[in-house]
């Protein structure tokens, strides 16, 4: 599974409060939720953000709140992928859950730049184009949870195998 | 001779069936109990649906919880509320609660006696960690993975390394579990422990107090933890079988069970802390603060909105006053709370000294209501995340404390400690 897309860059510790601000938590309606996606941290991300973009972070990637509204949030707003040093943990279940895909590298947020175009194969975890020289290997993602991205996510997961 | 394994180990196998498990493994596992809010339960209503089951796995073994945004804040947020409450008349839930007969989750769960030591307890919010304080494994989820045990009864969870945590020594007057926490947050960083269990131990937590404990099993996830958890001791089995009139067992990591780490605190020197902006772990001691002015106090929440918390806070403000132009918003954490904290005096003490008490729920704690903060404001606060933003307006600040610490300050109009009043 190739990926394709515009970069854009955070720090470390980007919260799910920050992703996705508790006064939008009044509903679940994806398109909503999808329009407010950083809100107040970066006014102009649903602005100029389109289908396909990846977002290249630092450490702790969704961290706090449980809120599913937050993955949700991202991939309304149209981001495939999120590449970080780490991901707080229940994030990273609820992104693949809903089928959005994540990796994580030491390296890439130190070596590519905001609006970068890189390529990304989800199966090696090899990252290639923008700033980079040379490619870089992000972390393969588990079999069980790769298998969750090819069905889409995990409500899809169920349906299709009957159980889990 | 049987592998010895971790409290969280234990549980783990136990509810996967199977005789023992290693860290790294992922097992599929029974849930003994599934809880949602208002904010989160929708979601997870939406993929129950899609999953299409007919009735939940158990009725008798979902709680669903109206505290976020109730009373409504709004006619979404009534919507949202409205489809929980329909959703759990429809599928005979039998923990549904609001208003009146609730709370915040995660002070009632264990109040009603709807938490077990060594059950598994998931929830889809993040503080579901809090009955770690009653030797459960408990963790918190997205709504996904809920809606998924709310038509299967089952999770699948990467069994996770414990980092032990021992605390040796003397508390200092005014330092409790609140402070415990923060310091180790400041010792672990936020992502310290990120998927993996945390035990606390040692002398100093087997005497504390349940409403401490909860507090620092309520903020395990600050640090990133799956879960938290205490030793099932005396306390627990006294307190549960008072509310549920079952005697539960004890239960402890067997010796000679792998920790990954094993932390020794020791509080001798351990001043109340208070958690600076942006970050629960950006710690300080109180004698440290500079003259830092304050335009709220918010004491309530999962972390410290117990009658313990009142007690404190009621003690330090009786007989005086909230600072001129600051807001005391005190909120109990259940409306059982709210009854004893009225038959004890509480209420009426808080509300002579200048507090205005909100009914029970989550609050200002979200950002959500019932105190938002405006931009370039200040507030302290006893509950567990300040988050850029977190109260309010993305340029308001949010500092952390302990209820004694937020009572003083709110009498000082700064933050400040008991001893200066
Ligand atoms: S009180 Fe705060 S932290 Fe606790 S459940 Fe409510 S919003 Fe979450």
């Amino acid at each position: 599974m190739k990926l394709n897309g515009r970069v854009w860059k955070f720090n470390d510790n980007i919260d799910t409060d920050v992703i996705i601000p508790a006064s939008f938590l009044n509903t679940s309606d994806r398109e909503e939720l999808g329009r407010h996606c950083f809100a107040y941290l970066r006014p102009d991300f649903t602005r100029n953000v389109k289908t396909g973009d990846i977002i290249v972070a630092g450490r702790n990637f969704g961290c706090g709140s449980s809120r599913e509204h937050a993955p949700l949030a991202l991939k309304e707003a149209g981001v495939r992928l999120i590449i970080a040093k780490s991901f707080a943990r229940i994030f990273y279940r609820n992104a693949f859950n809903i089928g959005l895909p994540l990796l994580e590298s030491e390296e890439v947020q130190d070596r590519v730049s905001e609006g970068d175009r890189i390529s990304v194969d989800l199966l090696s975890g090899e990252i290639t184009g923008g700033s980079l020289e040379k490619a870089l290997f992000a972390r393969p993602i588990p079999d069980f949870m790769m298998e969750i991205v090819r069905s889409g996510g995990l409500v899809k997961y169920i349906k299709e195998k009957g159980t889990f | 001779m049987d592998t010895p394994m971790t409290m969280t180990e234990k549980i783990l196998a136990a509810h996967a069936g199977i005789d023992r498990v290693v860290p790294g493994e992922l097992i599929k596992v029974n849930v003994d109990i599934a809880l949602a809010n208002d904010i989160t339960a929708p979601l997870a209503i939406g993929v129950f649906n899609e999953i299409g089951k007919e009735e939940v796995f158990d009725p008798e073994k979902v709680a669903l919880v109206a505290d976020h945004f109730v009373p409504n804040k709004d006619i979404a947020s009534a919507e949202q509320a409205k489809m929980m409450r329909e959703f759990a008349m429809g599928k005979r839930v039998r923990h549904y609660y609001e208003l009146a007969e609730g709370g915040i989750e995660h002070v009632i769960m264990p109040e009603k006696g709807l938490v077990m030591p060594g059950e598994v307890v998931i929830g889809a919010d993040s503080h579901t960690c809090t009955y770690g304080a009653l030797g459960a494994f408990a963790s918190g989820v997205g709504s996904t993975d809920l809606g998924v045990i709310l038509s299967t009864g089952k999770i699948w969870i990467k069994v996770p390394s414990t980092i032990k945590i021992q605390y040796e020594g003397k508390l200092k007057p005014w330092v409790g579990g609140k402070d415990l926490i923060l310091f180790t947050l400041g010792k672990l960083g936020v992502e310290g422990a990120n998927y993996k269990a945390v035990e606390f131990s040692g002398e100093v937590v087997r005497n504390l107090p349940m409403d401490h404990r909860f507090t620092m099993a309520n903020m395990a996830v600050e640090c990133g933890a799956k879960n938290g958890i205490f030793e099932v001791d005396e306390m627990i089995i006294n307190y549960v079988s008072k509310v549920t009139g079952r005697s539960p067992k004890e239960l402890r990591s067997d010796s000679g069970a792998g920790f990954e780490q094993v932390l020794t605190i020791s509080v001798d020197n351990i001043e109340p802390q208070v958690a600076f902006p942006h970050s629960p772990d950006n710690v300080c001691p109180v004698s440290k603060v500079d003259n830092i002015l304050l335009d709220q106090v918010f004491i309530g929440s999962c972390t410290n909105g117990r009658l313990d918390d009142l007690r404190i806070a009621a003690k330090i403000l009786k007989g005086r006053s909230v600072a001129k132009g600051l807001r005391l918003i005190i909120i109990p954490g259940s409306s059982n709370i709210y009854k004893k904290a009225i038959q004890e005096g509480l209420i009426e003490t808080l509300v002579e000294a200048g507090a205005v008490i909100g009914p029970p729920c989550c609050g200002p704690c979200l950002g959500g209501h019932m105190g938002v903060l405006a931009s370039g404001e200040r507030a302290l606060s006893t509950s567990n995340r300040n988050f850029r933003g977190r109260m309010g307006h993305p340029d308001s600040e949010v500092y952390l404390a302990n209820p004694a610490l937020a009572a003083a300050s709110a009498v000082l109009g700064r933050i400040g400690s008991p001893d200066e009043l």
